[in-house]
């Protein structure tokens, strides 16, 4: 199915502006709980970043669609079926392996597709990604000491941070996986290429694994559906949480 | 109504005036934000348009400072005053001022530096991230990175192995 170029550009940017806003929340659940003082205020401003970058593209995506949605609206009033984040980043916090791993391979995916997306057709697009992509340098560098702190720690950290890696890596699939939306905007020269981001993404996630005395998991089967609306469980608790203030009150300010 | 349109480099130097209010030491000039002041538009649309690059997608700071700028120029007669936001190219802290990091300095930040590669390049996650960071307190280079992020998503927090300080470090980007 071909969607029209306004409408496709509305999902395109919902998609990329939900995996920000997922995580951003998911790593505010950490706030007043990290492990230390240092960690808490890290996973805050990665999680300010995102919830920033989300804001641009779900503010662009409402201009685009034209119906008078704006960033808060989109965040606040669709409901699980309408969110198009792939599944990893709605995956739960965990303790701190499972959340540092989560974060790793989504930096990792997301700074090679903003990098790409970066020279797209749509100037508002190239806008946004080449911004966020400078943001996002820092985020991989950070997650991937983690992994490498933690996997080359102790014996009970390492095999913690293998366990969640293994965990997490049936959600992978869904990062290269092109649907028909990718491809129509591939064409037009506003997406960017998924498949040909595998290559580079699995090249820094073995050498940080490496490094971290870890083993990469084997590619099996992957989970998928994230970006057409059908999520895990885990979503559904989350948006409730972000969503509950908003929805209570509708029309209040501050 | 104002009788007569101020001057840009008057203009220029009220916007000097405005503090960032994450860090009241520097301009928003010394940030290097405001990247573009012109009159434009004709009769009843004639306005001042003040093009903004903001620091990091999710500084809460960026509306603070719009809102100070229509402040200012409101009290100083100017009325028709339209904000853009400019994400492209996006802000780099090679903006900064040589003033503003001086003062940054003094402030006891320490400041980011000044590259010669293309802060807009892509990437390479195989290179090693080298922050030349040094103590704004004692001067000395041998510095520790204790977080890549500090009290701000501009900043990353270092420690001092000379004098032993904490201290925050303005990262370059």
């Amino acid at each position: 199915m071909v969607l029209e170029a306004s409408s496709a550009t509305f999902e395109y940017a919902l998609r990329l502006g939900d995996n920000a806003l997922v995580l951003g929340q998911r790593l505010s659940e950490w706030a007043g709980h990290g492990p230390v003082l240092e960690e808490d205020l890290a996973l805050t401003n990665v999680a300010l970043d995102l919830v920033g970058q989300a804001r641009l593209w779900l503010g662009y995506a409402g201009e685009v669609e034209g119906n008078g949605r704006d960033a808060d609206r989109l965040a606040y009033f669709r409901d699980q079926r309408e969110y198009r984040n792939v599944l990893l980043v709605e995956r739960p916090s965990g303790h701190y392996g499972d959340t540092t791993a989560r974060q790793f391979l989504f930096d990792t995916w997301h700074l090679y597709v903003l990098q790409a997306l970066s020279a797209s057709r749509d100037e508002r697009i190239a806008g946004i990604a080449s911004k966020a992509a400078r943001e996002v340098a820092y985020h991989v560098r950070r997650s991937g000491d983690w992994v490498i702190r933690l996997g080359d720690g102790t014996q009970t950290s390492h095999d913690r941070m293998q366990a969640a890696l293994a965990a997490l890596w049936p959600y992978t699939g869904e990062l290269f996986a092109a649907d028909a939306l990718d491809l129509q905007m591939l064409q037009r020269g506003i997406g960017c290429d998924l498949d040909a981001l595998r290559v580079p993404w699995k090249a820094h996630v073995s050498r940080i694994v490496a490094q971290a005395t870890l083993t990469l998991p084997e590619d099996g089967w992957m989970h998928g559906g994230g970006k057409t609306g059908r999520h895990t469980e885990a979503l559904g608790y989350l948006l409730a949480e972000m969503q509950s203030v908003a929805r209570s009150v509708p029309a209040q300010r501050w | 109504m104002v009788s007569a349109e101020a001057a840009l480099e008057t203009v220029w130097a009220w916007l000097g005036e405005i503090e960032d209010p994450e860090i009241p030491v520097i301009s928003i000039l010394d940030l290097g934000i405001v990247r573009d002041v012109a009159w434009s538009g004709a009769g009843g649309d004639r306005a001042l348009r003040v093009a903004l690059t903001p620091t990091y997608s999710g500084c809460p700071a960026i509306a603070e400072i719009e809102r100070a700028i229509l402040a200012t120029l409101h009290a100083n007669g100017v009325e028709q005053v339209v904000l853009e936001r400019r994400l492209f190219p996006s802000w780099t802290t090679d903006w900064l001022t040589d003033s503003g990091r001086e003062k940054l300095r003094a402030y006891g930040i320490s400041p980011p530096q000044t590259r010669a590669v293309d802060p807009h390049a892509p990437i390479d996650l195989t290179s090693v991230l080298e922050e030349r960071a040094a103590c704004p307190r004692c001067g000395s280079a041998r510095v520790e990175l204790v977080s890549r992020f500090g009290s701000t998503p501009c900043k990353a927090h270092y420690r001092c192995t000379s004098c032993r300080e904490p201290f925050d470090h303005f990262k370059t980007h």
